[in-house]
């Protein structure tokens, strides 16, 4: 289980890895934290000729606060969010806190996660509900990509060849709103059996709720939060909880019921009074 | 018993709590592992695994330029296959070839080896090599693979190993049972995952003319007997050293194919090669424990007393019978031991083991036991609420009684001593039984569901000849035996042919001989796992090595004594009658001697000895084994308190405490540790891990992001407490107890989820309790249990 004979590459800033991506034309792949990405070479899964090591690019290392917003460098690590209190980013923080283990958020970065894409990772749902948006540099020049149909399928994304993720601005929450982020695992640290996350603005009346952790990218569950946002908890039934699993593709039955319950307490935890 | 109270009060004696004398080393990471030696010159090696469960092997082609450093089965030449007899009636032998011959029967069998200057350059040569099969059928079911034409070994005329039946006033005692309950109950494949895998550096010592082969084992004295063999050279010539080894579990107590494999080269190159596997080849090729199904039917009386137990045990063997214990040790225990601790008088048992192309079935900490006792423990409790009783109660009540001890059972085996009843009696009130109960009634406020689930068993341990010798195995233990030397500083060398790893038996090695000799145990190294430097012994399995060589080391301190009495004696110049024996001194009348003054006189200054010396010096090999040599039984029981969470299916396990009996404790704190890391694994097999197949013998959790094991966060906080039954055969009323704590969590966890979900009428008999597995089994309950 060992990787086979791979070149290494630590470009110095982001122009210089946008050119070793070009002259490797699709040998190439971006290592940041290489949480997911060493394990799949050691299994030999992935056998990429030339990593490009971008975790030490200062132009993805930073957080930088624009008002209405927190743009997060792409390299920015769990560990960093985690340990790191930002007005408006709380609920980065706590979803950071939950990532795995500490060895592995110390390592592990946002953009990583987004662009590796498990379906049962904690970015792609925390990043949908939070409706965030992706910067993305590549030959199609700069540009952005909401978080919520980033994913477009296990391990797929809407990254084209050669594009590198440069950072993420999260929308902040204000002061008066309110998330709930539920995640059920076999065991702390493993990908979860089923994930939910729901954000609520008591001013602006309004909700947000996706659920993760499923065959396929995070999906919202819009009806179900709209309802929620007018009526509060007391639109939260068995019965309107199972309508609205029930839209989710490709459930089998004890998935479902796992569904039910996250997407139920995620919705409790941001609408508790 | 005076040297006892010798010892106690020194502080470092048999029962004292001791810090770990190798912790100084392993909890620092200087640990000397196998994989941290490296010789000059050394290649490594890897393997190339069977892709398939079961195929006719057509041939192997090696990729052209690298035809030197591959290595298929046809070059192996003058290596024996791997055959274990065994003298069970109908027992079949299978023939194992170190590199697949002619077929590949599971799914990480070897085919091929490469060598290189690294193992990624090795892997990269693996990858070029190709292989012909032609796909079989795979035998992935067990009852499937005892009805099929298939065979997993074309010699045979059947796919089972061996089919015991046992039975023992049957019919007698369930003919009027009132109550009869029936269950089939499922454990599943799992592996053992030590902390380090296999590992192996061989190489060839010019000097001393030997082969040396540096091994993660338990038993490097049978690994020389093994390697002897299969590569057909003199024992002489092959020097075993197993170092610091990251846990054994029984992975490490048979000799493996990779040993062979790495030692021919060593032997046909003379030069240093390394192969250490990883944990992928683990999960896969390492998938070989736990699997066994009960059908069972117990009849008992209305008051849920149990009469009669008839069963069907059926073992999934996996391709190949390891050497030398066999895949018949599997059987054998769970016929043997599926009684349990209880008293009953009638017992009938069919037990299957079947061949399947699965990894050989290997004994995992527990042996059968942890297996049998989840299938027993699951039916008292069934039994009881089919009364309408508590399961303490009726547990209580079907147990052997201590005025019953030593108490033979339905099963023959001789229980030598113990109280049952008590430590099941300690836990219910440890865990604070009623409490529980009467939180239970109320209700959490969370939805979760509460239960309390509770376990007895008891556990061989140290069976000797006698048991062995009736399975007719390849090798058999007998005497153990110790070298024990006062050296001319008046240290002690403690020389013993077991193996620790894990279980602290350098230090509780040095207890024994303190408490004979009173040597600081500071000034006493334990010497193990090096054929050049021990003596003989079969080695670590069974729970047997603080009885046997524990024995040994007191027996051998012993022998010494007379002659340290004498010299001292000599030197004090008085009649040896009137000396005795003080921690680390020898005592006189007026004056006494340390250790170091005889050891000074015998070394360096013999013209002072007595003319009538024992010219044998201060250094002894005796040998041991306890009077009765049908293995002594520890017991415990185990209480836990879960909540079950029944819209996720996740269960936490709220409290968890144990009353252990092991006889005389040589250091608690051992006692704590080891008990505390088998139920650990037992909360794995309860819980977490299980290694599944699916319909083309394709294994589906080989890595650890599939194949689960309990964490720090899973395991809670275990409140333990000790009592002292001693045994009345072996020396200081001693007790193997190295296994025990991974046999009962299963049983308790699943007891206490059954507990908690009554209410819904479920029902959960199949490890790991996965929350599908749980989920499943609450959307499909049947209010009403099945009637006989």
């Amino acid at each position: 289980m060992k990787a086979p004979a791979f070149d290494y590459q630590r470009p110095r800033d982001l122009a210089a890895a946008a050119a070793a991506l070009r002259g490797a034309s699709g040998n190439a792949k971006l290592l940041a934290g290489g949480q997911s990405l060493l394990p799949m070479l050691n299994l030999r899964l992935a056998r990429p000729g030339i990593l490009v090591d971008i975790s030490r690019i200062e132009e993805l290392r930073g957080i930088e606060d624009r008002g209405d917003a927190l743009r997060i460098g792409a390299a920015v690590t769990h560990a960093e969010l985690e340990d790191r209190p930002l007005a408006g980013g709380a609920m980065l923080r706590e979803v950071a806190h939950g990532i795995a283990y500490r060895s592995v958020r110390n390592r592990g970065t946002i953009a990583g996660s987004m662009a590796h894409a498990d379906p049962a990772a904690d970015w792609p749902l925390a990043l949908a509900v939070l409706g965030a948006t992706l910067i993305v540099d590549g030959a199609q020049g700069r540009r952005t990509m909401p978080a919520g149909d980033f994913m477009q399928g296990p391990f797929t994304t809407r990254l084209a060849d050669g594009d590198i993720i440069i950072a993420v601005d999260v929308p902040k929450l204000s002061r008066g709103a309110r998330f709930g982020y539920y995640k059920f695992c076999r065991k702390t640290g493993e990908f979860p059996e089923a994930s939910a996350a729901a954000v609520f603005d008591p001013e602006t009346k309004q909700a947000r709720l996706y659920v993760g952790a499923l065959p396929g990218a995070p999906q919202p569950l819009d009806d179900l939060a709209y309802d929620l946002a007018e009526r509060g908890l007391p639109a939260l039934t068995e019965a309107a909880v199972d309508r609205a699993v029930a839209q989710i593709p490709n459930l089998e039955p004890i998935a479902r019921r796992m569904q039910r319950a996250a997407v139920t307490r995620a919705v409790r935890q941001a609408f508790a009074a | 018993m005076e040297d006892q109270v010798k010892g106690q009060s020194s502080g470092q004696g048999i029962g004292a709590r001791v810090p770990r004398k190798e912790d100084a080393r392993l909890m620092r990471g200087r640990g000397n592992y196998v994989s941290d030696i490296i010789l000059p010159n050394q290649s490594e090696v890897a393997f190339l695994r069977s892709p398939l469960a079961h195929a006719v092997l057509r041939g192997i082609t090696k990729p052209q330029g690298l035809e030197g450093s591959v290595y298929v089965a046809a070059d192996l030449t003058g290596v024996k296959p791997m055959e274990a007899p065994c003298t069970v009636p109908n027992y079949k032998i299978s023939v194992q070839h170190p590199l697949a011959h002619e077929k590949v029967r599971f799914v990480g069998e070897l085919v091929a080896m490469a060598v290189a200057p690294t193992r990624a350059a090795a892997e990269d040569i693996c990858e070029r090599i190709e292989v012909d099969l032609d796909e079989l059928p795979a035998l992935v079911d067990a009852h499937e693979a005892r009805r099929s034409a298939t065979r997993v070994h074309d010699a045979w005329d059947d796919n089972l190993y061996l089919t015991l039946n046992y039975d023992n006033g049957f019919d007698e005692h369930a003919r009027n049972a009132p109550v009869v309950v029936e269950r089939e109950i499922n454990m599943s494949r799992q592996a053992m995952v030590p902390l380090e895998g296999k590992a192996i550096v061989a190489d060839w010592d010019h000097r001393a003319d030997q082969l040396v082969v540096y091994t993660s084992t338990q038993v490097p004295h049978v690994i020389r007997i093994g390697l002897a063999e299969m590569l057909g050279i003199g024992e002489g010539q092959i020097r075993v050293i197993a170092p610091d080894v990251g846990g054994g579990f029984g992975y490490k107590c048979v000799l493996q194919p990779e040993e062979v494999c790495v030692a021919w080269l060593a032997l046909t190159h003379k030069r240093p090669f390394r192969y250490v596997e990883d944990r992928r080849e683990h999960l896969i090729a390492g998938a070989n424990s736990r699997q066994h199904n009960y059908k069972l039917k117990a009849y008992a009386d209305e008051r849920g007393r149990l009469l009669a137990l008839d069963a069907e045990v059926t073992i999934d063997g996996g391709a190949y019978s390891n050497w030398p214990f066999t895949v018949a040790l599997e059987p054998g225990q769970a016929t043997g031991n599926l009684p349990g601790p209880y008293d009953f008088r009638g017992y009938r048992c069919k037990t299957y083991c079947v061949a399947t192309n699965k990894p050989g079935f290997l004994p995992y900490r527990g042996v059968a036991r942890t297996s049998v006792c989840f299938a027993i423990e699951l039916m008292i409790d069934a039994i009881a609420r089919k009364v309408g009783r508590e399961p303490w109660d009726v547990r209580n009540e079907n147990l052997v009684q201590p005025q019953a001890m030593p108490y033979n059972n339905v099963a023959r085996k001789h229980y030598d001593s113990g109280d049952y009843p008590k430590s099941l009696l300690a836990v219910r009130q440890d865990i604070d039984f009623e409490t529980w109960r009467a939180r239970q009634k109320q209700g959490e406020a969370d939805g979760r569901r509460i239960g309390i689930g509770f376990a007895t068993y008891c556990e061989q341990s140290a069976h000797g000849t006698s048991v062995f010798a009736a399975w007719g195995l390849p090798l058999i233990p007998g005497y153990d035996q110790a070298t024990v030397r006062l050296l001319p500083d008046g240290s002690l060398e403690v020389r013993v042919g077991i193996h620790s790893h894990g279980q602290g038996m350098e230090t509780t090695l040095a207890q024994i001989a303190h408490e004979i000799l009173g040597v600081d145990i500071s000034r006493i190294r334990v010497v193990h796992g090096d054929t050049g430097q021990t003596p003989f012994s079969t080695g670590t399995y069974a729970s047997r090595s603080i009885v046997m060589t524990g024995g040994a080391v007191a027996k051998t301190c012993e022998a010494l004594v007379p002659r340290l009495l004498a010299i001292g004696a000599h030197l004090m110049q008085c009649a040896s009658n009137t000396v005795s024996m003080m921690p680390g001194r020898v005592v006189g009348p007026q004056a006494s001697v340390s250790l170091k003054d005889i050891a000074e006189a015998w070394y360096r200054r013999p013209q002072l000895l007595p003319p009538d010396v024992d010219v044998n010096g201060l250094e002894a090999t005796v040998g041991y084994r306890p009077q009765v040599d049908t293995g002594v039984f520890s017991y415990a029981s185990h209480a836990a308190v879960v909540a079950v969470d029944p819209e996720v299916g996740d269960i936490e396990i709220l409290d968890y405490v144990i009353a252990e009996d092991c006889g005389r404790m040589v250091n608690p704190m051992v006692v704590d540790g080891q008990t505390m890391g088998g139920a650990t694994q037992g909360i794995g097999t309860a819980l977490f891990e299980e290694s599944p197949y699916d319909a083309n013998g394709q294994p589906l959790a080989s890595t650890f992001m599939d194949y689960l094991l309990p964490g720090p966060t899973e395991v809670p906080k275990f409140r333990i407490r000790h009592s002292e039954t001693l045994s009345p055969y072996t020396a200081f009323g001693i007790k193997g107890m190295g296994e025990g704590g991974a046999i009962a969590p299963p049983a308790v966890l699943f007891n206490a989820v059954n507990d908690a979900l009554r209410g819904l009428g479920v029902e959960v008999a199949e490890t790991p309790l996965t929350p599908r597995r749980l989920l499943a089994a609450i959307e499909g309950a049947r209010p009403k249990e099945p009637q006989p």
